[in-house]
C-alpha cells in the first residue's frame, strides 16, 4: 500500500505548500508513489491515518493546539515544513506586544472590546502567542526556510520512501556562501546573519545581491555573543541588532533583550 | 416541494481556496434565514509588528502575508515605502516591476483556473484524479505554471518571496540571456494558451447575475496592473491612491477575522472581473478576441465569470509580457545606483494583484524606523460582496437545487472570487446547518 501523506496548514502564508506544488517536473512522479490524503489548498478529500504529516504554519490559539495534537496522534512521522512551523517565522515578532494591543492596533478599539464580550466568536479571535510546532508536539523532521527549499523536501520524501535517514548538514549559511564565491556582505559594508544561521538554502539571498536575514533559524551551536559583537563592531546599535534578529527568529534565544 | 425546503448547510473548511473560511447557510421552509461567510484564519498582526523595521525590511517581511501574492505584496509595499521615504524610481525599475507583476498574474491565474476552479466544472474533487482521467490537461497546467514560476524567478531571483527587487530598484539585475530564453518559451506556449481557451469555452458558467460596484486601478496609457488611480464603475471617476481610505471604508463584523469594505454602495467587487469590466478597451487585442470567443461581454455582472476574466488576463499578460521582454532585450539593462537618504513621512502604495487592488501604507520617523503600517487586502474587500451575492443567489437557487447542488454552487461562487484568506487572515468552509 502506498504511504499516506497529508499536508496541514496553520498560521502561514501557505507559500510552502505552493513551493511543493511548484515541483512541477517531479510532482506527478511523487503522486505515483504516495497517496496524498489531505491537501486543503488543492483537494477536498479527508483522510484518517497518516504515515507522514507535513505541518505548515505556527501555532497560535487553543483550537490550533488541539488540532496539532490530534494530527500528531494520527501520524507516524510529523514534519515541520517551513519557517512558521519550525520557529514561528516573522509573525513571532508580535509576541513582544500584548495580544490585546495587537487587536486594538489592527482592528480598532471597538472591535477589540466587542470580541472580548462576545462568547460565540471568542474562540475565533482568541490569540495567545506565536509558537513553533515543536513547542506543542514532537517534531520528527524540520524543513527550514521561508519558503522551504524544494530540494530538501524531495530529499526527505525519498529518504522516507527508502527507509533511510535524511541528511540535514548542520552548517552555517556562510559555508555555502563561500562555496558560491560571493563577496562577503560584511566586506561590502553591510551586515549579515549568515554566520549563525542553518544552511541548506544555498545562500540564495546573498547570491542575488542581498544578505542573510536568518529565515532558517539559528544553529544550535552558534556563537551568538560573538555575532552580536560583530554587528556592534559594524556600527549597529543593540536596538537595531535585536530588531534584525526579530525579523525571522523572534521565538529563539537570539531575539531576547540584552 | 420547492417552497418548503429546510436546509442547514455548514461547510467548515472550504477547500481549494487559499486560507481558512467557512460558509453557513440556514433555510427554513423555503425561506433563507441566514447566510454567512466566516473567515477563521489565525491572526498574525503584520501591521503592528512591522513597527521598528528599516525601510528596506518592510516590503521583504510584509510580503510574507501571502505566498501566492507575495510579488504583489512586495510591489505595493515597496511603492508605499518609496513614497514615504522620498524615493523616485527609474523607467527601467518600473518596467522590471511590471514584468514581475505580470509573471505573478500568470502564475496565480493558471493555478486558480486549472487547479482550483476546473475540478468543479468537470465534477472532480480535485486536480489529482484529473492526472489519470485528463493527463494532457494536467501536464499542460503544470507546464504553464512552471513557465510562470520560472518567469518570476528570472526577474525576481526566485519564485516565492523574491529578493532581487528592493527600494529604488534591483539589487542584482536579471540576466539578459535568461530573459531571451524565457521569451522563447513564452512564445512556444501559445498553443498551450489556445488549448486553455478551448477548455474554458466548454465550461458551463452558472447564469447568476447581480450588478454591483466594480473597483479597480485605472491608468491613462495601459491596462492597469502595476500602478494607476482608484476607479469606481459607479462614479466613473478616479481617486488618487493616497486617498484609498475613502474607497475602502473598512469595518469589522463579529463572525469574521477579516475586515470588510464598502464604497458607494453596500459592497464592491475587486479582481479580474472588475478590471476587465473597467478597462476592457486597454486589453491587448489578443485578449479582447479571447473575451469574444469565451462569450464575455463587458460589463459582466455574473461573479462566476471571474474565472473567465482571469483567462482573458492570462492571454493579456502573456502577450504583454512578450512585448515588455522585447523592450528589455532591445534596450538592455543598466546597473543603477540604488542608494538613498530616507526622509521621515507617510506613503501609500497600490497595485493590482490577481484578486483585486492591494493597498499598503507606512509611516517612518526621522530615524527611518517604521512607526505605523496598514495593509488592505483584496479578499477582505471582496468578502462583503461575496456574502451579498450569496444572499441574492440562494433564494434563486433554492427552488431548483438539492442541498448538495446548492452547497457546490456556493463553494464555486466563493472559489470564483479566488479568495486568498492567508492575506486577509484565512478563509473558507461552507456550513449548511
Amino acid at each position: 500500500m502506498k504511504p499516506k501523506v497529508a499536508f496541514f496548514d496553520f498560521a502561514s502564508c501557505e507559500g510552502c505548500q505552493l513551493a511543493i506544488l511548484n515541483c512541477e517536473d517531479i510532482l506527478l512522479d511523487i503522486l505515483e508513489l504516495v497517496d496524498i490524503v489531505e491537501f486543503r489548498e488543492a483537494i477536498s478529500e479527508k483522510g484518517s491515518r497518516y504515515d507522514v504529516a507535513f505541518i505548515e504554519g505556527s501555532i497560535h490559539r487553543d483550537e490550533d493546539i488541539q488540532r496539532i495534537q490530534k494530527i500528531r496522534e494520527k501520524s507516524t512521522y510529523l514534519v515541520a515544513m517551513g519557517a512558521c512551523a519550525c520557529n514561528g517565522n516573522v509573525q513571532g515578532r508580535s509576541n513582544f506586544v500584548a495580544p490585546a494591543e495587537n487587536f486594538k492596533y489592527v482592528y480598532g478599539e471597538e472591535a477589540r472590546n466587542r470580541v472580548q464580550i462576545d462568547n460565540q466568536f471568542w474562540p475565533l479571535w482568541a490569540h495567545t502567542r506565536v509558537r513553533p510546532v515543536s513547542d506543542i508536539v514532537k517534531v520528527d523532521f524540520h524543513l527550514r526556510g521561508c519558503p522551504v527549499v524544494p530540494g530538501e523536501f524531495l530529499h526527505l520524501v525519498k529518504s522516507l520512501l527508502n527507509g533511510t535517514q535524511p541528511e540535514a548538514p548542520a552548517q552555517a549559511v556562510c559555508v555555502e556562501c563561500k562555496k558560491n564565491g560571493n563577496e562577503c556582505a560584511f566586506d561590502r559594508g553591510e551586515t549579515c546573519l549568515g554566520p549563525i544561521i542553518w544552511g541548506g538554502c544555498n545562500s540564495v539571498c546573498v547570491n542575488n545581491g542581498y544578505s542573510c536575514d536568518g529565515c532558517r533559524g539559528t544553529l544550535p551551536f552558534a556563537n551568538l555573543e560573538a555575532h552580536r559583537q560583530l554587528l556592534l563592531d559594524s556600527g549597529m546599535t543593540d536596538e537595531q541588532i535585536t530588531s534584525r534578529y526579530r525579523l525571522f527568529c523572534s521565538t529563539e534565544q537570539v531575539a531576547k533583550e540584552v | 416541494m420547492a417552497q418548503g425546503k429546510t436546509y442547514s448547510i455548514d461547510v467548515k473548511h472550504v477547500t481549494r481556496v487559499e486560507g481558512h473560511g467557512r460558509i453557513i447557510i440556514d433555510t427554513k421552509e423555503g425561506v433563507v434565514e441566514n447566510v454567512k461567510l466566516s473567515i477563521t484564519e489565525a491572526n498574525r498582526f503584520f501591521e503592528n509588528f512591522v513597527k521598528g523595521m528599516k525601510p528596506h525590511e518592510v516590503p521583504w517581511i510584509i510580503s510574507r502575508i501571502c505566498g501566492i501574492c507575495c510579488v504583489g505584496h512586495q510591489m505595493a509595499s515597496t511603492m508605499a515605502v518609496e513614497n514615504a521615504v522620498g524615493i523616485e524610481i527609474s523607467p527601467q525599475t518600473r518596467l522590471l516591476r511590471k514584468l514581475l507583476t505580470e509573471s505573478q498574474f500568470l502564475q496565480s491565474h493558471v493555478l486558480h483556473v486549472y487547479f482550483l476552479a476546473v475540478p468543479d466544472f468537470v465534477g472532480a474533487p480535485s486536480v489529482l484524479p484529473l492526472a489519470q482521467s485528463h493527463p494532457d490537461v494536467v501536464k499542460r497546467a503544470l507546464r504553464l505554471k512552471k513557465l510562470a514560476n520560472d518567469y518570476t524567478a528570472v526577474f525576481g531571483g526566485r519564485t516565492l518571496h523574491p529578493m532581487a527587487n528592493t527600494l529604488k530598484g534591483w539589487r542584482q539585475l536579471p540576466n539578459l540571456d535568461a530573459i531571451a530564453q524565457l521569451r522563447e518559451r513564452l512564445l512556444a506556449a501559445v498553443p498551450d494558451l489556445e488549448e486553455t481557451l478551448k477548455i474554458v469555452e466548454t465550461l458551463t458558467i452558472p447564469p447568476y447575475e447581480r450588478e454591483t460596484e466594480y473597483v479597480s486601478l485605472k491608468h491613462p496609457d495601459e491596462y492597469a496592473l502595476y500602478d494607476g488611480e482608484i476607479y469606481s464603475s459607479d462614479t466613473k471617476s478616479t481617486l488618487p491612491i493616497d486617498q484609498y481610505l475613502s474607497a475602502t471604508n473598512e469595518f469589522t463584523v463579529p463572525h469574521s477575522t477579516t475586515k470588510w469594505s464598502k464604497w458607494n454602495r453596500d459592497s464592491y467587487f475587486a479582481g479580474a472581473l472588475a478590471r476587465v469590466n473597467n478597462n476592457f478597451d486597454q486589453l491587448r487585442p489578443e485578449a479582447q478576441e479571447a473575451a469574444e470567443r469565451l462569450g464575455f461581454k463587458a460589463p459582466s455582472f455574473n461573479p462566476y465569470m471571474n474565472n473567465v476574466a482571469q483567462v482573458i488576463e492570462i492571454i493579456h499578460c502573456a502577450y504583454n509580457s512578450l512585448a515588455m521582454m522585447d523592450e528589455v532585450l532591445d534596450k538592455g539593462l543598466v546597473k543603477e545606483d540604488i542608494s538613498y537618504t530616507p526622509t521621515a513621512g507617510r506613503g501609500v502604495g497600490a497595485t493590482e494583484v490577481p484578486r483585486g487592488i492591494l493597498y499598503h501604507d507606512y509611516t517612518f520617523d526621522d530615524q527611518a524606523r517604521c512607526v505605523a503600517g496598514n495593509a488592505i487586502i483584496p479578499t477582505s474587500q471582496n468578502v462583503n460582496n461575496i456574502e451579498q451575492d450569496m444572499k441574492a443567489f440562494v433564494p434563486q437557487m433554492l427552488p431548483k437545487m438539492s442541498q448538495e447542488e446548492l452547497t457546490l454552487h456556493m463553494e464555486m461562487l466563493l472559489r470564483a472570487y479566488d479568495p486568498c484568506i492567508s492575506c486577509s487572515v484565512h478563509m473558507l468552509d461552507v456550513e449548511y446547518r
